[in-house]
């Protein structure tokens, strides 16, 4: 009885914050403005601008998880070898700025890639070229790394650092080099880590808005600026529900991989 | 297991914030929660619910008016016109005076939303320039709906050292925004019926146009233009003005005041001048309405009343710095203020100019069609 009262509030907490809203948009996305059953708002997204726009939002958010994977793995394997002290050190050093918020980060990469801003000011003391860095793909996948690459570091750096030394000292004993090592231990062992993570960047990376408006000058629109200007711009909130949930199925697909890869919850970020 | 289900709810979560902060999650509130009180306000006396855009008031007069009246103000914030309307189309929350924009103002008559104001209530009406009442029949045909609080225009804002290093002339025109050498240096709004009203005008079409060839045309037009564009935006094009990013920008006239004050102020060395395009261009106003479902429309008009007020409109003047309808603010204003031309246009130099019109759900989705596509190309 008592454990059923302590349960409470996360039951109210879910059914309201989690279940309600979800069943809200599906209850929007397949209806139309009278309330009439449709499908036509997720069909919807077979129109060349949504596909183009989620063709784009795909083709950015996996970059942005490729080069986050490349960033985090080296540093999570560094992390792994270093001492418990200075690892949790560095760890810290890597959340800290996730204390700040997300949005005051991004614009403040806005001022530095300006044409007039802080990384152009400085090329200009060295009598370099200013470089068109903002409102491009590269300055938008800059800021999806940019934030979510803590993302991609803790699981990884979780599943390593339960990877026992006598497993790796077993295989070297066996005659294994760095690279095969590398190869037949290290990766197979951290691939939980490794799906997980790439989970927690893909998705955000995938529904972003707001890094595309701030870094991209509004002239990419990605699949998440669609719907968010289906809801504020548009008053189409029928549309930008369907198309949400075209949005979930990715996410169900991430959460199908995460289930298969990552029986035992080790790459769960914290 | 546990953690297995730790993770599904992490990304549900995160799937469910995602999305939910798609719902104009920056709204900002500085008053209470009006749901709360809500019981309180049935009594329908002392209390009055706003319903205002952001920094669109001195926060000073909304104290000024409690002390004065006795009525508590409940003061909420909006960001865009689509953004208020569904919430006062619900009613969840019901608020007692709210300022829309023009066409938006037409919607809400057009789907019985407002109340018509009793004006017996509200003297100090006739401190508001005829020039404006008449101007706001174009949404409201028999001004019994509205009361004008704030107006402009949009124009072309040019830094003129920059336009000096490319070699162009100062912009006149909307079609000088289609000029190659502006590669890269163009700063468009970032909403749809602005940005089609630049296109429209620009082939001398109505900026209300419903006709699919011209608004064909205005998309074509803006793709053509896309490459040009260096960002859309919306209230960022008065600080990337004043920080030089740009070589001309559309911009609302109201930051005129205070980009002009900015630039002398940080002791810039290039000027930004403001233009009204030759063929015409968007006239808007902001009006005070009370909607049908308000709780204390008495309040609501004392408000109303109290904001026309000389004083307190050269107050609001002051601080929004976008021009006042106000006639009896203006008289009270310095002469320098009064003659400048890009704050206080002179009315023949609008001939051209249209107000927005509510164009209906339909129209407006194929306005919503044709921006995703140009803005998809």
């Amino acid at each position: 009885m008592s454990k059923k009262i302590l349960a409470a509030p996360y039951l109210i907490w879910m059914t309201g914050f989690i279940v309600i809203p979800l069943a809200l948009i599906v209850y929007y996305g397949l209806t139309d403005r009278s309330g009439a059953f449709t499908v036509a708002n997720v069909a919807s997204i077979a129109t060349p601008e949504h596909i183009k726009a989620l063709w784009l939002s795909l083709g950015l958010s996996l970059a942005s998880t490729v080069v986050c994977l490349l960033l985090a793995y080296p540093l999570a394997m560094i992390l792994r070898n270093r001492g418990i002290g200075r690892s949790s050190f560095i760890v810290f050093i890597f959340i800290l700025p996730m204390w700040m918020n997300f949005l005051l980060r991004t614009m403040a990469w806005q001022t530095l890639l300006e044409k007039n801003g802080v990384i152009n000011g400085i090329l200009s003391v060295f009598h370099l070229p200013g470089q068109n860095l903002i409102n491009t793909s590269g300055a938008i996948i800059l800021g999806m790394v940019y934030n979510f690459l803590p993302f991609m570091v803790l699981p990884v750096y979780n599943v390593l650092s339960k990877i026992d030394n006598d497993t790796i000292n077993a295989a070297r004993d066996l005659g294994a080099n760095e690279f095969q090592t590398f190869l037949r231990v290290w990766l197979p062992l951290s691939v939980p880590g490794i799906i997980s993570g790439i989970t927690m960047v893909f998705v955000p990376a995938l529904t972003t808005f707001v890094i595309s408006n701030l870094l991209g000058g509004s002239k990419i629109l990605l699949i998440g600026n669609v719907i968010e200007q289906e809801f504020t711009r548009g008053s189409n909130w029928h549309l930008g529900s369907g198309l949400s949930l075209v949005l979930m199925v990715f996410i169900l697909i991430s959460m199908a991989v995460i289930a298969k890869y990552d029986k035992n919850g080790e790459g769960s970020a914290f | 297991m546990k953690k297995k289900i730790f993770v599904y709810s992490m990304v549900a979560v995160m799937a469910v914030t995602v999305m939910a902060g798609c719902n104009g999650g920056d709204s900002g509130s500085t008053g209470e929660n009006p749901s709360d009180k809500k019981e309180a306000g049935e009594a329908g006396s002392d209390e009055l619910y706003v319903y205002n855009w952001g920094e669109y008031i001195d926060e000073d007069v909304i104290t000024q008016f409690e002390e004065e009246t006795g009525i508590r103000v409940v003061y909420d914030l909006f960001e865009t016109n689509e953004e208020m309307y569904p919430i006062i189309e619900a009613g969840a929350v019901t608020y007692d005076a709210v300022c829309p924009s023009d066409y938006m103002i037409q919607k809400m008559v057009d789907n019985d939303l407002l109340a018509e104001i009793n004006f017996e209530n509200i003297p100090n009406k006739d401190q508001i320039d005829p020039a404006y009442m008449e101007m706001s029949k174009a949404f409201d045909p028999e001004n019994k709906f509205s009361v004008p609080y704030c107006w402009g225009t949009v124009g072309i804002l040019y830094n003129t050292k920059r336009l000096g290093e490319l070699g162009v002339e100062p912009p006149t025109k909307w079609a000088d925004l289609w000029d190659e050498r502006l590669s890269g240096e163009i700063l468009m709004q970032d909403s749809v019926r602005d940005a089609f009203m630049v296109a429209l005008k620009r082939d001398g079409f109505s900026m209300n146009s419903e006709d699919e060839v011209q608004l064909q045309q205005a998309k074509q037009a803006l793709i053509d233009q896309k490459p040009l564009v260096q960002a859309y935006v919306i209230d960022q094009v008065r600080d990337k003005m004043i920080g030089g990013e740009a070589a001309v920008g559309v911009i609302y006239s109201g930051e005129m005041l205070y980009i002009q004050e900015e630039v002398a102020d940080l002791g810039l060395d290039y000027t930004l001048e403001y233009v009204l395009p030759e063929e015409g261009t968007n006239l808007w106003l902001d009006s005070w309405v009370i909607p049908k479902n308000a709780k204390n429309k008495e309040n609501a008009e004392k408000w109303i009343d109290f904001l026309c007020r000389p004083e307190i409109a050269k107050a609001n003047f002051e601080y929004i710095t976008y021009p006042t309808p106000n006639k009896g603010a203006f008289d009270l204003l310095d002469e320098e203020l009064q003659n400048n031309k890009s704050v206080f246009p002179d009315m023949d130099s609008l001939v051209n100019c249209e107000v927005f019109h509510y164009l209906g759900d339909e129209v407006d989705s194929i306005y919503n069609d044709l921006w995703k596509e140009v803005k998809s190309n």
